[in-house]
């Protein structure tokens, strides 16, 4: 095991890591820009290092000074949590190179996973099944057509280095797609560095379903069933399940399995999500894979009842698999998580500002992940997720009933917030019925205005 | 001749501006572009008109509701 660990990170996945590592009795390095100073998880940490001005690309996206404050403590692991550099395979080489472990995947991984074309590649090689599409595509507007033609209108233009559904445009006729390539690249360019785009079918009112797994180093893979995150906004996540709903067990259960194969087949070896959608058909098609810990990996810590992120250290600090997880995991009960928002809980604009008050629910059966406290400053520097709310409950009622509790008992003030917005999906006959997709949030609040 | 402020709706910052003084904006065109918590939302010109003023640049942090430009309508 590792003797001290730099947790590159803020927020409520570095209060997480923090915790896990102190359940591990392994000594820990939190880092702070200036917007952070006074943030509640410092508190848990061994040492913490300031690393910069609040701006991301001056703090926790400034890669010397992360590996500055690794080489001055002497730690010999770096957590990335998810976000910032996460996903960065040459700052996970570069940690190697300072002769520190990168807890996540190799770097080489982390690369043919980051290019979305590539990963369909090597997803479809494998036998995973993927949705009709192309490769990145050519500034040649008469195959760009003919190539859309094949894969059947509606069709999705997507940003092949990017993320977090930015840039992503749907294009319903052969008119509309070369201005939708144009406008796709130029917003990939200016938010991946990387104007490659390229098209999938657009699968309508899918699900999101995704399937978590843990490697180890020495590439024995298993997974850890899956989670339905359907409920977005903005094409980012905001409520997530776990077991996904009304899922017959006899589908999702070979297609976890396969994932796990596939993976332990290529090597794989440490924590990652396979995100799938799965069509009105029923049809799943691979979306992308997420080499590192998920904001939702608590759903799955609440049914299968392992600690992920100490799985997730354990498997990069060299132990067996076989050592790490029990040898049958059982989903028991529901999960369900929320995330609260520091947004305008009807267009979802940011909210910045002080947390006047700030108290979370402390209900039994309830979980809360933040990185903040009351008093503290929400600044616009960051992304807007305030806390995570789980719920786990015996049946999906029960769940959906003592998450619902949980948010309307969360007294939040000085900033807006999304609470009303999640309690009304929660209370939704679609959510309630298990009917999600990702136009359910939407659908739902529309509705409500 | 009167004149109209564009706000920003959100706190944030200025993250480009993409407009300059003397232009004549279409209602609904772009004025520019805050900043706010990785999302990008732009401060419209409701009614268009001449941009008489920008009030703020690149970088400079804005609240909710401030005035970032000032158009003149007919």
């Amino acid at each position: 095991m590792f003797h001290k660990v730099v947790v590159a990170n803020r927020g409520a996945v570095a209060a997480r890591v923090l915790r896990a590592l102190d359940g591990l009795g392994v000594r820990s390095v939190a880092v702070y820009s200036d917007a952070d100073a006074d943030a509640p998880y410092l508190e848990l940490a061994s040492e913490t290092y300031h690393i910069g001005a609040a701006p991301a690309r001056e703090s926790y996206l400034n890669e010397d000074a992360i590996l500055e404050v690794l080489r001055v403590s002497h730690a010999d692991g770096l957590h990335p949590g998810y976000g910032f550099l996460s996903e960065n395979h040459r700052f996970a080489e570069r940690v190697q190179a300072a002769g520190a472990c990168f807890v996540g995947p190799s770097p080489r991984w982390i690369e043919a996973m980051g290019h979305k074309t590539r990963a369909r590649d090597l997803a479809a090689q494998y036998g995973l099944p993927v949705g009709r599409g192309t490769g990145v595509l050519l500034k040649d507007a008469p195959a760009m057509l003919r190539a859309a033609d094949e894969i059947g209108y509606p069709v999705l233009v997507k940003p092949a280095a990017g993320g977090g559904g930015i840039g992503m445009i749907a294009v319903h006729k052969p008119e509309e797609l070369a201005p939708a390539v144009e406008r796709a690249a130029s917003m990939a360019e200016r938010g991946f560095a990387n104007g490659e785009v390229y098209l999938e079918r657009l699968v309508e009112r899918p699900r999101h379903v995704e399937i978590q797994v843990l490697g180890d180093r020495a590439g024995a893979v298993r997974h850890l069933f899956e989670r339905d995150c359907s409920v977005q906004r903005r094409h980012q996540k905001i409520i997530e399940e776990a077991p996904g709903p009304g899922l017959a067990r006899a589908v999702v259960g070979p297609l976890a399995a396969d994932v796990a194969r596939v993976l332990g087949a290529m090597g794989y070896d440490n924590i990652g999500t396979i995100e799938m959608l799965m069509g009105a058909d029923g049809e799943f098609s691979f979306l992308e894979m997420n080499t590192r810990l998920q904001v939702e990996h608590g759903v799955t810590e609440e049914v299968t009842g392992v600690d992920l992120v100490a799985a997730q250290l354990r498997s990069a600090a060299g132990e067996p698999l076989a050592e790490i997880l029990p040898e049958r995991i059982a989903p028991e009960g529901h999960a369900i998580q929320a995330r609260v928002y520091a947004e305008d809980p009807k267009r979802f604009f940011p909210s910045p500002g002080p947390l006047h008050v700030f108290r979370p629910p402390q209900d039994d059966g309830i979980r809360l992940e933040t990185g903040y406290r009351e008093g503290q400053q929400v600044t616009p520097h960051y992304d807007p997720l305030l806390a995570k709310v789980i719920a786990h409950a015996p049946t999906r009622e029960a769940a959906i009933a003592r998450l619902t509790g949980a948010l309307r008992g969360f007294d939040i003030q000085g900033v807006k917030h999304n609470v009303p917005a999640l309690v009304r999906i929660l209370q939704s006959a679609e959510f309630q019925d298990g009917g999600v997709h990702t136009g359910l949030a939407s659908e739902v609040l529309a509705r409500a205005q | 001749m009167a004149t109209y402020e564009a706000r920003s709706e959100v706190t944030g910052s200025v993250w480009k501006v993409v407009c300059e003084v003397g232009q004549r904006l279409e209602p609904g065109d772009t004025v520019m572009i805050i900043e706010s918590m990785k999302m990008e939302i732009p401060v419209i010109a409701e009614d268009g008109g001449v941009v008489k003023q920008i009030l703020v640049e690149k970088g400079t942090p804005v609240t909710e509701n401030q005035p970032v430009a000032i158009l003149e309508v007919e």
